[in-house]
């Protein structure tokens, strides 16, 4: 195990601030149109944060125009930018599936301060 | 057909190519290997295939048996646990004692990577051979099975009929995995892709025999 690390080191972000499930976040993510590139920023909430090391993944939720959009980003991706926490939310839970059901004032999430 | 190495899987993970894709990885630990005997057309008759013997992790002490023992010696090399022979183009480039590491390959060459698969024990068609299930309802009393064994007639069951039976545990080789690094003084090389056998197994690692272009 002690090799995969040494190979996953080398691919691992250090600038990444510390978040979790509940808060709210910006992703700056970069699309590749053609030959430009360009960033795209998604805010939501973070639904959960899984795997470990250089395959930790994180689920961001939306709700544009009435439709629910998430998006799983690879924490350590290259192509992601910059990750900005906008809001601090205070949760109970470290995987926040209930949100999927809620629309609303009730999908709400009381932030900490 | 010339480079090779010994190597240990470690375990799979994935990294990021210049693109930004995540790619899945296998990571070994390649080495070192000596040479610990090298054979030639003139000493050992083989048509017109050299060979050069690779040992792999020194240690195991005095749990060589006094032959083998004698034949590390000869060598000059710490009594290792696994031996293994490569076919080698030119067998003068190298001589007992020479050392191979991780960085004889590098970035970008393909290799092709052999070990002995996972066992499986008695498995059936369906996992074995990929044969097609039965209905799991609606009455169906035919689930797994493995089918017609073929025609009355000749009253018996032809030679290489496929049936259950015993699933991995053999040699297995992939050939083209990508080399994604390789490091020499850490002894690392990560390939492209997944590797025969579990983690921790003994792997073979060879230049491939087929040129991907």
């Amino acid at each position: 195990m002690d090799l995969i690390k040494e190979v996953e080191k080398q691919y691992l972000k250090e600038d990444i601030p510390p978040f979790g499930p509940g808060d709210t976040v910006r992703v700056h993510v970069k699309v590749v149109e053609g030959s430009r590139e360009r960033i795209q920023v998604f805010e939501g909430v973070v639904l959960r944060r899984q795997g470990r090391g250089l395959r930790e993944t994180f689920t961001v939720r939306r709700v544009t125009y009435g439709v629910g959009v998430e998006r799983v980003f690879p924490l350590h991706a290259p192509s992601i930018s910059k990750i900005e926490v906008v809001k601090r939310g205070r949760v109970r839970r470290a995987r926040l599936y209930y949100l999927r059901r809620r629309v609303g004032r009730a999908a709400r999430i009381r932030e900490i301060r | 057909m010339s480079k090779a190495i010994l190597a240990r899987k470690v375990g799979m993970t994935q990294i990021f190519d210049e693109r930004g894709h995540a790619v899945p990885v296998t990571v070994l630990e390649a080495g070192p290997c000596y040479v610990t005997q090298v054979k030639s057309v003139a000493t050992d008759g083989y048509n017109s295939i050299q060979v050069a013997l690779v040992a792999f992790k020194e240690q195991k002490e005095q749990r060589v048996n006094r032959p083998l023992r004698g034949h590390f010696k000869r060598a000059g090399v710490k009594p290792c646990r696994w031996l293994r022979e490569f076919k080698v183009d030119d067998p003068s480039a190298y001589e007992p004692g020479h050392e191979l590491r991780a960085d004889i390959f590098s970035p970008g060459d393909y290799v092709d990577v052999s070990a002995i698969s996972k066992g499986k024990g008695f498995a059936g068609t369906v996992k074995r051979l990929g044969f097609g299930r039965g209905p799991t309802s609606h009455g169906s009393h035919y689930h797994r099975g493995p089918g017609s064994l073929g025609a009355v007639d000749p009253a018996r069951v032809f030679k290489g009929r496929p049936l259950p039976g015993r699933m991995g545990g053999r040699r297995r080789t992939v050939q083209n995995l990508r080399v994604m690094q390789a490091d020499g003084e850490k002894n690392i090389l990560v390939v492209k892709g997944s590797v025969p056998g579990p983690r921790g197994g003994l792997v073979e690692v060879r230049e491939t025999k087929k040129r991907k272009v």
